[in-house]
């Protein structure tokens, strides 16, 4: 008996350890962050250009860029999505088929980020000759977010009770109708859900914009899809890689990272909240 | 003079190899209450679904004839869609949309194209009351219909059925989900409507049969048993099976 | 036909995905061609020299491939005992309200853009290995899989949590109602139906580590000598095409060969992902 008990306290005790450890480690690293980013913050930070070679200055011009690359690829994946789910879902036929597409999804999503900065470099900058730009990168990075969006748009369409597609079929509705006068209504919330982590994902994304989208430096806000620009995401890179004053750089890279992570977070938070809401709302 | 108004002839149906009802040949007469009764997994729900062609969502087989007004609803390149406006259905579970009522009472004519706002108020309004629902929710239309109670759940249901003009309003069990207070309502309802329409309800509830119907259809593991006056099958069955079931031996 | 038209266009839509996912193994196979015609498959695979500007150039990635595999299973050695252990503890011990708030918390966690644990990386914790082992240069496997290590942890803790907490609860009680404590019943009953999805997690983990590009371009030291000890700075294959494409003409053989580094790396992360599906799929069976 004895054993045991020491056996089944030493057990809890190693994983209570486990997570404190995790705790520990993730929560120093954030507090790092948030420190030393909150101390470079400031109005200006947002709302100005760099100065004297990114010594100086703000970041607004990187947050404009991100802005723009991300609305951009989830206004291209965001329907592709949604449509994909449609038909996985409501028209699943036949099984082949169906599990080819699963299987080229699923793939998609295990792509590691930098094989899809690749396949933008030479497909979109350079066989479309979109050079680098606000288009090249957006469309790579739609393509790195659309299986997030179809698998969640497809959670949220599989979650519709069958008897809401029972009784529009009852009352004479199409398919296509009931798809869209009822079935994506009533999905609609936890699709949005799905679309708004999605935006978290393409706003965080470094290693496909490297090549497709990102400049290190320009003064200029861009004037239309076609130029190149900053993205906070690059910027930290190459402040801590290229910059040539760490001591001055150091700073930015830390405001940038803190403005980014602030962004990615509310995001998921803004997400998050809604999820719980809608399941505590939810009658059906 | 009582006229037929839908009529099935040696009606059999598989489920894949499953064979569900076999050779059923009814008569159903106009503007009468119409049920249909049997153990659980006669066929019976089945058999109501066939009407509006429900089954076809399920893959189901099917031989034999369904006439309804002189045509074959199987056969003849009829529009399912119009076929499912001409005949409503009402489920067991009430299953509003996550809508307002009044959205969901107006969601069928909104799907046939209408698009006359007035037009629109008017059949909502006349459903409504087609129903004994209107004054308990003419002053909250646009809230959400999952904040009515049960029985004015499936009393909406019924009035979004209503909406589109059916000839025949199919109900599966339509009570089976209410308290008997909501029950006795929707009973007394179904008699008040068949005046304007044809009812084919299915129920367990061998009771309510006799409550509320003028015509009783018993089925039997797949067969039609007895088909008749609802006064003569509870008083004078002419099968033993029949017999057993009204009696409570099975079922 | 309206009807008809709707469905071909979801289809359309939905064929999209394969078609893109041809088109990158399509444009990735031919850009990355020309360094398998020029050096052979097996030399680039398994040479072990890697100096891509030198005359004449020297194509070997086997010292690239070596670099990914030593950092991803350094941080699976971080990730693996904390995800799980984590994962356990909140889903059978903790109280339901300390879950209730960290579960959301590590979700949120994994959601941190990598480049921000780059950052973690190289200003805070590189110097801070190099002052701690007295080390000549503090961007190192070491580091690398310390910070890859943290980065993972949310991923492998999520998916755990999510297995743990799905087995069924009759098979907990029966457990209990049997004598076993907390610990045997985590170890001989919980955790063995739970497999399956610990396995799924740690999958992913190894898929996002490998494919891992700007943890390891910040932290990993970048050398491009052949790994011998974990305090060594190394060159993993995503660090060499991140840091290396900005320098290649398009159409080169530096280029092309970049690409090749690709398809390893497309090929590693496919058949992981291939054997998730199947255990995936098992499971669901």
């Amino acid at each position: 008996m004895k054993v045991r008990e020491i056996k089944e306290f030493l057990g809890i005790n190693i994983l209570r350890s486990t997570i404190i450890i995790s705790m520990v480690f993730l929560i120093l690293f954030l507090l790092l962050i948030f420190i030393k980013g909150f101390s470079v913050l400031s109005l200006d930070f947002l709302l100005k250009a760099p100065k004297n070679g990114m010594t100086e200055g703000g970041i607004f011009p990187a947050i404009v860029g991100t802005f723009y690359l991300t609305m951009l690829s989830v206004i291209i994946a965001f329907p592709l999505g949604v449509l994909s789910a449609i038909f996985l879902v409501e028209f699943g036929k036949p099984k082949w088929f169906i599990n080819i597409i699963r299987t080229a999804i699923n793939t998609l999503a295990g792509v590691p980020s930098i094989v899809y900065g690749l396949f933008g470099l030479a497909v979109f900058v350079t066989l479309f000759n979109f050079k680098v730009s606000i288009l090249s990168g957006a469309l790579t990075l739609s393509i790195l977010i659309l299986p997030i969006i179809i698998n969640s748009s497809e959670e949220a369409i599989k979650q519709v009770p069958y008897n809401f597609r029972e009784a529009a079929y009852g009352l004479g509705a199409s398919k296509r109708q009931v798809i869209i006068k009822i079935v994506i209504p009533a999905a609609l919330p936890n699709i949005l859900t799905g679309a708004i982590l999605s935006v978290g994902r393409a706003a965080g994304e470094t290693a496909p914009i490297m090549f497709t989208a990102a400049t290190f430096f320009t003064r200029r806000l861009p004037k239309s899809i076609m130029n190149e620009v900053m993205a906070m995401p690059y910027h930290i890179y190459a402040l801590m890689t290229e910059g040539s004053f760490p001591e001055k750089h150091v700073p930015i890279a830390y405001g940038t990272a803190i403005v980014l992570l602030m962004l990615v977070l509310g995001i998921n938070l803004i997400a998050i909240i809604i999820r719980t809401k809608m399941r505590r709302n939810k009658k059906w | 003079m009582v006229k037929n108004l839908l009529i099935t002839e040696n009606l059999n149906l598989w489920f894949g190899e499953d064979h569900i009802l076999k050779d059923i040949s009814i008569n159903i007469p106009e503007k009468k209450v119409n049920a249909i009764i049997g153990p659980s997994g006669c066929g019976k729900s089945t058999l109501l679904r066939c009407f509006n062609r429900m089954n076809d969502l399920s893959g189901a087989r099917i031989k034999g004839n369904i006439v309804l007004g002189g045509k074959d609803i199987y056969k003849e390149k009829i529009d399912v869609y119009d076929l499912r406006m001409k005949v409503g259905m009402v489920f067991q579970k009430p299953n509003p949309f996550p809508k307002s009522i009044y959205e969901n009472v107006a969601f069928g004519l909104k799907i046939k194209g209408i698009r006359n706002k007035n037009l629109i108020n008017e059949k909502v309004e006349q459903s409504l009351k087609n129903v004994w629902l209107w004054d308990e929710v003419k002053d909250r239309l646009h809230k959400n219909a999952f904040d009515l109670s049960g029985g004015q759940q499936q009393r909406m249901c019924m009035a979004r059925a209503f909406a589109v003009g059916p000839e025949i309003l199919l109900l599966d069990e339509p009570t089976s989900a209410l308290d008997p207070k909501s029950t006795n309502k929707i009973e007394e309802l179904i008699v008040e409507l068949k005046k304007k329409i044809t009812i084919l309800i299915v129920t367990h509830n061998i009771a309510q049969a006799g409550r509320i119907s003028d015509f009783t259809t018993f089925l039997y593991l797949g067969k039609l048993i007895e088909f008749g006056k609802t006064e003569e099958i509870f008083t004078v069955p002419r099968d033993s099976r029949t017999e057993q079931y009204l009696t409570g031996k099975f079922g | 036909m309206k009807d008809k038209m709707f469905k071909y266009i979801t289809m359309l839509t939905a064929i999209l995905s394969v078609v893109f996912l041809f088109g990158i193994i399509i444009s990735i196979f031919t850009e990355g061609f020309s360094v398998f015609s020029k050096y052979g498959f097996f030399n680039f695979l398994f040479g072990t020299s890697w100096h891509p500007t030198h005359e004449p150039a020297e194509m070997g990635i086997f010292g690239l491939i070596v670099s990914s595999i030593v950092v991803t299973i350094g941080a699976l050695i971080v990730a693996l005992p904390l995800g799980v252990g984590s994962a356990i503890y909140l889903s059978e011990i903790a109280n339901p309200k300390l879950r209730e708030i960290l579960k959301p918390f590590i979700e949120l966690l994994a959601s941190i853009p990598s480049v921000i644990y780059g950052l973690f990386g190289m200003a805070f914790l590189a110097p801070f290995i190099r002052k701690v082992f007295n080390l000549p240069i503090g961007l190192n496997a070491f580091s690398a899989s310390i910070i890859l290590g943290i980065m993972v942890i949310p991923i492998i803790s999520s998916i755990s949590e999510d297995a743990f907490s799905s087995v069924s609860k009759h098979l907990k009680e029966a457990s209990y109602a049997l004598g076993a404590n907390k610990i045997e019943t985590i170890f001989r009953v919980i955790f063995p139906s739970a497999k399956s999805g610990v396995l799924t997690g740690v999958l992913l983990g190894f898929g996002r580590a490998i494919g891992e590009t700007m943890v390891v371009l910040m932290v990993a030291g970048g050398s491009t000598a052949m790994f011998k000890n974990i305090f060594q700075p190394v060159r993993p294959m995503t660090y060499a095409i991140a840091a290396e494409m900005g320098e290649t003409v398009v159409g080169g053989m530096h280029y092309s060969a970049l690409f090749g580094i690709a398809i390893i790396l497309f090929i590693i992360t496919f058949i992981s992902n291939l054997l998730m599906q199947m255990i995936i799929n098992k499971g669901s069976n």
